[in-house]
């Protein structure tokens, strides 16, 4: 065994793309098994490695850890991006509480029919426009910091950087009215372990297409659409 | 001010409840503010007070803490509920998503047609019994201790104990091929503060009914 965690869930983004940003913002080098067939899903639900049945599954200090945002916490307090005491890291919850929910509309995305799409992309930029990004633009106005939560670089920031970037690829512009959400994406970019993220041939997912929505639903046998918000 | 937490939600179960059975269990008292107005509510989104402008809002320590779980959080490791290591941390996590999301089924299941109530029904039963209770059930069966994590009472037994209760409300029998969750229901009711807060006269919101799913409906139209 390698020691690095391992990833175990759909060639794609989902819910595990939260968990790739967040090991690699900490600089830790991870391993990824893709569910391509039912089968192999049915094998690890027969091992028993999944305490719920779902993905994702992250073997990772001896554990097989699932849900994702335990996974995330997890990974956050153990490699220092969890703030210093308890209010730093209330605040730190609340933060990713927000990109989370954001992020939750576009997760969505590509299970649903093609008419509900477009009453969902303008729900997402909606509500990124006027609930999300302007908390966030406010912290940082206020403070005047580089990152949101003690000065100092946290999961809170690796969040937000990954939900900016998912909007973006909804509405390009989306930032336009957002000056200090434009600065933080610039300079968070920047940091050595997310550049490195952000280039080709990076565990970093694309966008989902067909062809992952049609793994999920295969192997899942999710066959019905979702609804949109 | 009291110094006391103040919670801010409608008067009923919702996503606040969790938070009232951890404050509870907790010893800690609380106070709370009910909305029953679209007034209230956007008035609380004017004035600057709901992060995101949604509820659970929470008054806590001179913050104003929104985001359910975040909330949580908070109170369970304020209050030494959280385990006492970073592995404990992590069961304890797994364990208290695992039953939101069985407990996110119960939460919407008075917003659905009344076409859908029966399948939602069923599915509530078939999680509870296929995917969450049998994991709890092995748990406690193979440590052969009280609570789920650490030999030692947690946001996990909390979490837990609340949704037992739940699915009971619907599902009367539920708990019939679980000796061990059986056992736990039993020590968890009587633990005191637990017990305090099952009694009558204790912040525990009733099921929700009609009248619950109307305020909700008219505190948040858009």
């Amino acid at each position: 065994m390698s020691g690095k965690p391992k990833l175990y869930y759909f060639d794609g983004r989902g819910k595990m793309e939260s968990i790739r940003w967040l090991l690699a913002a900490a600089g830790v080098e991870f391993e990824e098994e893709f569910l391509e067939t039912r089968e192999q899903y049915e094998k690890l639900l027969q091992g028993g490695s999944l305490l719920f049945q779902q993905v994702p599954m992250v073997e990772i200090d001896g554990m097989r850890m699932v849900q994702t945002r335990a996974i995330l916490s997890y990974i956050a307090a153990k490699y220092n991006l969890y703030g210093k005491d308890l209010k730093e890291r209330a605040l730190i919850d609340m933060y990713v509480g927000g990109t989370g929910d954001l992020m939750g509309f576009i997760l969505m995305f590509p299970f649903l029919s093609a008419e509900d799409k477009e009453k969902q992309r303008a729900f997402i930029v909606q509500k990124a426009t006027s609930r999300y990004f302007p908390v966030y633009e406010k912290v940082l106005k206020d403070h005047g910091q580089d990152f949101l939560v003690g000065n100092s670089f946290s999961w809170a920031d690796v969040h937000l950087l990954e939900a900016i970037l998912m909007v973006e690829e909804k509405k390009s512009d989306v930032l336009s009215g957002f000056p200090q959400l434009q600065a933080f994406k610039a300079r968070i970019s920047n940091i050595p372990t997310i550049k490195k993220f952000l280039e080709p041939g990076s565990q970093r997912k694309p966008v989902p297409d067909d062809k992952y929505v049609e793994t999920v639903r295969r192997v899942l046998r999710m066959y019905y659409d979702l609804k949109a918000n | 001010m009291s110094g006391k937490p103040r919670l801010t939600y409608l008067n009923g179960r919702g996503r606040m409840e969790p938070i009232r059975w951890l404050l509870a269990a907790a010893g800690v008292e609380f106070e709370e503010v009910y909305l029953e107005t679209k007034e209230q509510y956007d008035k609380l989104i004017k004035d600057g007070f709901l992060l995101f402008q949604q509820v659970p809002v929470v008054e806590i320590d001179g913050m104003k803490m929104v985001q359910t779980r975040a909330i949580l959080s908070y109170i369970a490791g304020k209050y030494n509920l959280y385990g006492k290591d970073l592995k404990e941390r992590a069961l304890i996590d797994m364990y208290v998503e695992g039953i939101a999301d069985l407990m996110q089924m119960i939460l919407m299941f008075p917003f659905s047609p009344p076409e859908a109530k029966e399948k939602n029904l069923d599915s509530i039963k078939e999680r509870a019994t296929n995917r969450y209770f049998p994991v709890f059930e092995k748990v406690l069966k193979q440590h052969g201790q009280d609570f789920l994590v650490g030999n030692k009472f947690s946001w996990a037994d909390v979490q837990l104990m609340e949704a037992i209760l739940a699915v009971e409300e619907k599902i009367p029998a539920v708990l019939a091929g679980f000796p061990q969750l059986q056992v736990f229901k039993t020590k968890m009711s009587n633990m005191p503060t637990i017990k305090k807060f099952l009694q009558p006269g204790s912040p525990r919101k009733p099921p929700p009914d009609a009248h619950y799913v109307e305020t909700v409906l008219k505190v948040f139209q858009k």
